[in-house]
Order: C-alpha cells, then structure tokens, then sequence
C-alpha cells in the first residue's frame, strides 16, 4: 500500500542568535501508512518537533525547511506556496500542541476556536460546525458538552482543554493528525484520560498521526511504529513490539532503560534508623496570616514526617498539591504558620532569618532548573566556591582545592571550573547544582524535582549519581518529584501528598504491594507501563468520576470528589485520620480503615 | 461586569485622585520655591519697599505658605483656579482662550499620528527581520533622536520657504476653508507627528511580536488561518493593553510638551501660556496649567489602564 505521508531527505537550517546557519534536522526519511501512529522519540534538540511541524508546511521563526521532500498522499507539501499551505493546514492536516493552556487564544470563547478550522476553510456552516463539535466533545468525554464552549480557556482545567483541542484538530475530519507531546504537560492521573480519548478517536476515525513525544511508555500506547531520533538523525525505525522488545540501535536501548528505572540501593536499610528531621503538625502557605494562624492561601495542612539518618524520603503528588512549598518550609525560605521543623533534636525558627549560619549549612536546597538556579555571569569556580567561604570561610589555594574535589565527586570534568554555566549541557548545570549544594557539606538534601527537566538518559545518570553519594556521604535526602518511578528508583520511603495534606506513607518496596489510598492507588495505575497493551487493560481511567462532583465541605477529605470509594456524608463532612496499616503503610481513610 | 473590574476600577480612580492631589501639593511647593517675588516684578525696581509690602498684601501673599495651600486646594476642587497676579482676570478664562486651539491641534495630530503609528508598528510586527521592519526600527529611533525643534525648522524650511506651500507661522484668523486649515496646521501637526510616531509604533510593535510569538499564533496558523486573520482576530486583542498604554503615553505630551512647536509656529497654545506665567512670576496661571497638565496625563493614562483592564478576559469572565 502506498503511504499517506512520506518524508525524504528532510533538511531543516536554523539560524542560531550568533547568526550562524546550522542543520538542525539532517537527511530524515520515514513513511506513515494511512491509519497508522508513527512515533516521533527523541530527547531535546532531536529535531522532533521540528520534523513534525515541517510536515505541514510549517518552520518556526529562523527555521526553514532547505531540502527533502513532504508528500501527503498526492500533494507534495515542500512545493506548496502560502496560499495552498493555508488550505492544506487545519483541513487536510491538523495539529495538537504540547501546552492546550497556551495554544488557546486567551481572547476568544472556546467555540470560536474550535470550529475556526472548518469556518475558514467553508467546510460548512457555523450551526452545523457547533453541533459537530459538541459531538466531537461528547465523544471525548469532555464534561458538560453543550455549555463548555462559551467558556475561556482559563475557564477550564488543563485537562479538558487538551481534550478540546484534539476535538478542534477533528472538526474538520482530517487526514492526518501530529500529536506534539500532548500529554506531557499533564498529571499523570490526568494523563491517562487524555491517552485514552486520543486513541479511541484515532481508532473510530482511521486516522493517520505523527505522535512526538519523549517518553517511551506513552508512546508505545498509541504508536504502530517508532522512529528514535537524536541530533536531528533518524537512529532506528521499528514496530513498536520489535522496538520495546528488541532495540537494535545503542542508543534505543539506552531511551528503553532510562524509561524503566533500575532500583538504586539503599545504604540505610534500617527503617527504624535515629530521626534526623522530623516535621510535626506543621501548616503553610501564602499570604497574610489570619485570625486562626492560617495563611490567606493555605497550602499544606498539619504535614507530620520524620526522613531517619541516611535515608532517603520521596515526596509525591500532583502539580499544586504542595511538594515544593514542603521543601521550601524546611530551608526557611517560607516560614511555616504552624507546627515544628526539628533537624537533628533542635527545633528550628520557621523562616532563615532565625536561623543560625550552621543551621542553615545543615539543610541544602537543589532546584529543579539549574538554568534560572546559577547565575549565568559567574563561572562554576565561583559558584560552588561562594558556599566554601561562606560556610568555611575557605580561601585561595584551599578553597581551589575543595572546588576540584567537589566537582570530582559529582562526575564534572576540572575543566570545567573556570566556565560559566551557559557552556554546559543541562546534565551538567545539574552536577554544578548539586556541587554547589554539597560545598556546604550539609546533613539534609532537598531535592526538588532535580531530574524533571532533563531528558530520560541524562535524568537517569543523575540518578545515578544520587545513589552513589547517598553511598559516600551518608546523605539525607528528601526527593520531590512527580514521577512515581523515579521517586522509587531512588527512595527508601514514600510520603504522598494530596491537596496540601499526607494521605500515605509507605515503605518504597510497599509501593507494589499492599493496600493503598485511593489516590495513592490512582497514582500508581496511571504510570503508563511500558507495554502496548497497558492502557486497555488498566483500570485507572475508569476510576475517574465524571461530571460535577457534590460540593466539598471544609472538614472532609480532599480527594472525596474524584474518589470512587467515598461515603457521602462521611467522607465530605470529616477529615479522615491518619492510622498504621499492615507492611509499614500509613494512610489517612475511612474506606481503608472499614475493611 | 463583576465585582473584580468593578473594584480593579475604582483602584485606579483613587489612585489617579491620589496622584493628582499628590502633583498638587507639589506644584504649590514648587512654585512657591520659585525664585523673584511678583510684587516686585510687577512694580519694577523703582517701587518702594511700602508699595511692594502692600500690594503683596492686596494679593494675600503675606499669609502663610500653609494657608495659602489650603485656600489655594480648596478652590481647585472648586474649580476655581483663581486670578492671574498680573492682569487680575480669571486664570479660568486665560486659559479657556488658549485651551481650545491646544486641543484642536492635540487632535488632529492625534488623528494623524495614531493610524500612522498603528499602521507602522503591526506591518513592521508582522514582517519581523524583513528590511521593512529594519527600515522602520531605524527610522523611529531616528525621528525620536532629532530635537523637535530641529524638525520643526527644517519644516519650514522646505514647506514654507523652498516650497511656500504653506506659511511659516501659523494663523488661526482665518479659517474658512479646508485649504486654510490644512495650511494653518500642517506643519505644527507634520512636526508633533513626527515626534509621537516613533514611540507610539515602537511599542504597538514589540507588544505584537510578542503576541505573535506565542503558542496560539502557531496554532492559529497551523489551522490555516490567513495573516490578516491572525493579526486582526487572534493577535490585536491580546494586544490592546500595552498599545493603548503607549498611546496614552504619547498623547499626553501633546498638551503640555509642545513648547517648543508653538513657539516656532507662533501657534496660541496653552504651554506656551504657561511659559509666559513663569517670566511674569503668574503663579496661580502657571499652577493651573500644570494642574491641568497632569490631570490631561492621568485621565490618559487611567483611560488606558480601563482599555486593558476590559481587554483581559481573565478578568471580564470570571
């Protein structure tokens, strides 16, 4: 059968802010069978993206397409002038963007940009373009389909609009679908939703896609085949069974073990090991304190935890439910309103001001982004050296020494001490992070979403690098992120966070096992598995309540809205306490409580 | 409308109160701090010591500075601005008589400049890096370094002398025809549109590079969306804010900024009224005038906060 979208040769030329022309994309060829998902995996600077968009026609601003030809079943995309590409974008071909929150025109109601598509190119009228799209939303499952359209973009939740984008991508049934990461920028639990309506709509409608994305569990979802990309080349193309199964090229194998992470084992394994921090009915947040000792925005509510001698705690949640400003409780940098933080048997002032200069030295904060984390005027040597003399009053000959040191133990070459950090690679910028963190040879590590911004590979030696220097420093670290499996590569315990409360905390080896909170449990069965057939048989998606949950009363669980287990009356009305359970697991729920 | 606009508004009414009140207190200290004594300049340097402390008595300038404040603000938001120390008629009036032609000239170079400037600034959005756009970025910064006074004389110059086309000064009695008032004001609008061209088109174009830089352009055109589409429907109302603050801005030095173009062109203007308040010592006409400098300015200004304000559906559709 002849291919609906074939690519050769594809050349694309940046021009750098130096002004140099570089090839960003060199000489890619690959070919989509209609009714088929390619995927497009490649970590950043692959050129995926960049390929994906040139097969409409489309280079972003300093890019332009230089070579190679794009057909789309007869129509040959690279001779088209700005006239046909209009008429070939948005009707023959359509486009799902990573960021619904951006893609959406602020300005516009939600209707008027989804049935825009059909309305510029006259496919039909305005009317019947309204009731298709209200057709299309109820297929994805879009709550409140008939309304949901009079409403603005940031009326509506992330998940939904990316939901509403794919059905503005449909409305004028095109041939060909690219799928620019578009769950990326989702929860996980959210995730798994969008997954699901993507690929029944792919199903129902034969169509075509290129899906782009960086991680290997989802695509192997949604994809029939798989072209890895890096630096702009094409490394191997496979079925997406022969790929998960059998990589052939080095680097598809090194992209397969970064997206399952090896367990990294742990030093301390004396669950029991002597307290180092211990956190005790403990409330924050943002703005001015009120009557009650509460924040006008509170964000996380009486958080009780203890991280023991050398362990390592991982911190667990969606985006908003607090894990960050946890971190910031425990540094200072947002005083807590209510509750102790006690490192090592002494109760510390909840901001730094009260804080001692050995108090601080003891808790180190590494970032998520190295990028906006190091000032890019001043060289590494600097930055790791400020804390020496800072801390150690350390000077000259020493003070060189320790740098070196310092960045030996975090695997950077000497080279790079006199650099800035604009001439570094994003992994590296994260070792200069945590160099700079160690310089105060600190007792506890936060660790903040570390490994998030960086590509599957380069996260998975950082990771790496943890491990061994939990090994020879004995560190105690506590490690946020939002990914489960990262969080259980490299912790001993688990702490889950819901809405600015602890609703579990486990034992890492009792993530698998054992009973959990329905969050928890959620959260754990949306991580996409890395086989083709994880999203037909997980249950997860189908825990999710749709439609308008009852009205939450202060008292209650948060989680009662979505969970499928609630007891109204109960689990609305009184905050659930926290009690032990069997295999180390403690949970803060009715239902769990009852069996 | 809801209660946030509704309370983002009244903000902004109080703060632009507050400021004038502000600019008030300053105005009266300021001109108060002024060097020369207007007894003194009115009755030249034979008066005697008696004649000068009488009439400044006459005039209530004996009574302390803070009273004077006082009486003096109380009558402002009254509405009265007092009488000219000078010739003893109403500042009102002065200025009534001047203020007219200032905003007859105001308007037309608004007129003129705003399309230009709008114009400018989205096509040179539009075709970012071309050589249009290159030829326009140079060309504001150019016009914005030349003095105006520079611009207005080389105006007349060519129009008026080479050219005659026009007449070097302008003369507000005889307007009967379009041709005469094409000919009394093409040079004073011709100069003041060249100064506020070049701010006004620089800021429409980079708020719009801006917006045309973000996700929901690419997407709009990866939809097929024309340029005009997406300039007009999809760019333009994320924009309105910062283009109507850089409007704002430039028009409001078209009342009081324009010393130097009525001087050359002998146009009856209102800041040159007040230049004229500050050699005869006039402080009530030359308070009044900044006062109303300021209140032209914040009514500007508080107009385009409004403008932005409705433009953000964050804020209109809660």
């Amino acid at each position: 059968m002849e291919p609906l979208i074939d690519i050769r040769d594809l050349r694309i030329r940046a021009r750098t802010a130096e002004g140099q022309d570089i090839e960003i994309v060199k000489g890619v060829s690959f070919s989509v069978r209609r009714g088929e998902v390619m995927g497009l995996i490649g970590e950043s600077g692959s050129g995926k993206t960049t390929i994906a968009l040139a097969t409409m026609g489309y280079a972003r601003y300093g890019c332009r397409i230089a070579g190679g030809t794009i057909r789309i079943g007869d129509i040959a995309v690279t001779s088209l002038d700005e006239k046909g590409l209009q008429q070939l974008r948005g009707q023959k071909i359509a486009y799902i963007a990573q960021s619904a929150a951006a893609s959406f025109n602020p300005s516009r109601p939600i209707m008027a940009q989804v049935i825009e598509s059909a309305l510029i190119h006259g496919l039909m009228g305005e009317a019947a373009a309204r009731e298709k799209a209200i057709s299309l939303f109820r297929a994805m499952a879009i709550p409140q389909p008939e309304t949901i359209g009079n409403r603005y973009p940031h009326q509506v939740s992330g998940g939904q609009l990316q939901r509403l984008m794919a059905a503005m991508a449909l409305i004028t049934d095109p041939d060909v679908v690219i799928f620019d990461e578009p769950t990326t920028a989702l929860d996980v639990t959210t995730q798994i939703e969008v997954l699901k309506a993507f690929k029944e709509a792919i199903r129902d409608r034969n169509t075509t896609g290129i899906y782009v994305t960086h991680d290997l569990a989802v695509i192997a979802q949604i994809a029939d085949s798989i072209t890895v990309l890096r630096h702009g080349e094409v490394q191997e193309i496979a079925t997406t069974s022969q790929l998960i199964s059998n990589p052939r090229h080095e680097y598809s194998q090194k992209l397969l073990a970064a997206a399952e992470p090896a367990l990294r084992p742990s030093p301390v394994t004396d669950r029991q090991a002597r307290p180092l921090l211990r956190v005790s009915g403990m409330s924050a947040g943002y703005g001015l304190t009120g009557k009650d000792g509460m924040p006008a925005v509170p964000v996380l509510r009486d958080i009780d935890l203890t991280i023991g001698r050398g362990r390592a705690l991982g911190v667990i949640g969606e985006s908003g439910c607090g894990k960050s400003t946890l971190a910031r409780v425990i540094a200072g940098l947002t005083p807590a309103s209510r509750g102790t933080v006690t490192l090592d048997g002494i109760d510390l002032a909840p901001g730094i001001a009260g804080r001692s200069r050995e108090q601080l030295r003891e808790i180190q904060l590494v970032f998520q982004m190295a990028d906006t984390a190091l000032n890019p005027k001043v060289t590494i040597d600097e930055i790791i050296g400020r804390p020496l003399t800072f801390f150690f009053g350390m000077k000259g000959a020493a003070r060189d020494r320790r740098v070196r040191e310092l960045l030996d133990l975090t695997r950077l070459p000497a080279t790079v001490q006199h650099r800035f950090p604009g001439d570094l690679s994003g992994g590296q910028k994260q070792r200069v992070n945590f160099a700079r963190a160690l310089a105060a040879q600190p007792k506890l590590l936060l660790c903040d979403e570390v490994t998030s911004a960086l590509d599957t590979v380069v996260a998975a030696a950082i990771l790496d690098l943890m491990a061994e220097l939990r090994r020879e420093l004995g560190l105690t670290t506590m490690f946020i992120s939002h990914d489960l499996k990262t969080i259980r590569a490299i912790c001993d315990d688990i702490m889950v966070l819901y809405s600015g409360r602890v609703v579990e905390t486990m034992p890492a080896a009792a993530l698998e096992t054992g009973r959990h909170h329905p969050y928890a449990g959620l959260l754990l069965g949306s991580v996409p598995a890395l086989r083709t057939d994880w999203l037909e048989s997980t249950e997860a998606a189908s825990l999710q309540v749709q439609g308008v949950p009852p009205a939450l009363s202060s008292g209650g669980c948060a989680f009662f809205p979505r969970c499928t287990l609630a007891e109204p009356g109960r689990c609305n009305t009184e905050v659930p306490p926290f009690r032990d359970y069997p295999g180390g697991i403690g949970a803060a729920c009715f239902r769990l409580a009852a069996e | 409308m809801n209660a946030t606009i509704g309370r983002l508004l009244l903000t902004r009414l109080v703060a632009a109160i507050l400021t004038l009140w502000f600019v008030a207190t300053v105005v009266f200290v300021i001109t108060n701090l002024l060097p020369g004594d207007v007894a003194q300049e009115l009755l030249g340097q034979s008066a005697t010591p008696e004649a000068v402390a009488g009439l400044r008595k006459a005039l209530g300038l004996d009574l302390p500075p803070w009273q004077r404040y006082l009486e003096w603000l109380w009558k402002m938001v009254q509405g009265d601005a007092g009488r000219s120390l000078v010739n003893g008629s109403p500042v009102a009036a002065l200025i009534g008589s001047r203020l007219g032609n200032s905003l007859i000239l105001a308007g037309i170079t608004a007129l003129v400049a705003v399309p230009v400037a709008l114009v400018l600034g989205i096509t040179a959005a539009v075709h970012r890096g071309s050589v249009y756009d290159r030829v326009v970025g140079a060309g504001t910064v150019l016009a914005v370094s030349v003095p105006e006074f520079l611009v207005a004389s080389a105006a007349v110059l060519v129009f008026a002398v080479q050219l005659r086309w026009v007449p070097a000064l302008s003369q507000l009695g005889r307007l009967e025809t379009v041709l005469d008032v094409v000919r009394t004001f093409a040079l004073p609008v011709l100069t003041l549109t060249f100064v506020i061209v070049a701010q006004m088109a620089r800021m429409t174009r980079a708020a719009l590079v801006d917006v045309l830089s973000s996700s929901y352009i690419e997407m709009a055109r990866l939809k097929g969306a024309g340029q005009a589409r997406i300039v007009v429907w999809h760019a333009l109302p994320n924009a309105i804010g910062p283009i109507a603050n850089a409007i704002a801005f430039s028009l409001s030095f078209l009342l009081g900024g324009v010393i130097i173009v009525e001087t050359i062109f002998n146009y009856p203007g209102i800041a040159k009224l007040m230049v004229d308040g500050v050699s005869t010592r006039d402080l009530p006409l030359v308070q009044a005038c900044a006062m109303l400098f300021c209140g032209a300015y914040l009514l500007l200004v508080t107009m385009a906060d409004v403008a932005a304000i409705l433009a953000n559906p964050r804020l209109r559709h809660r």
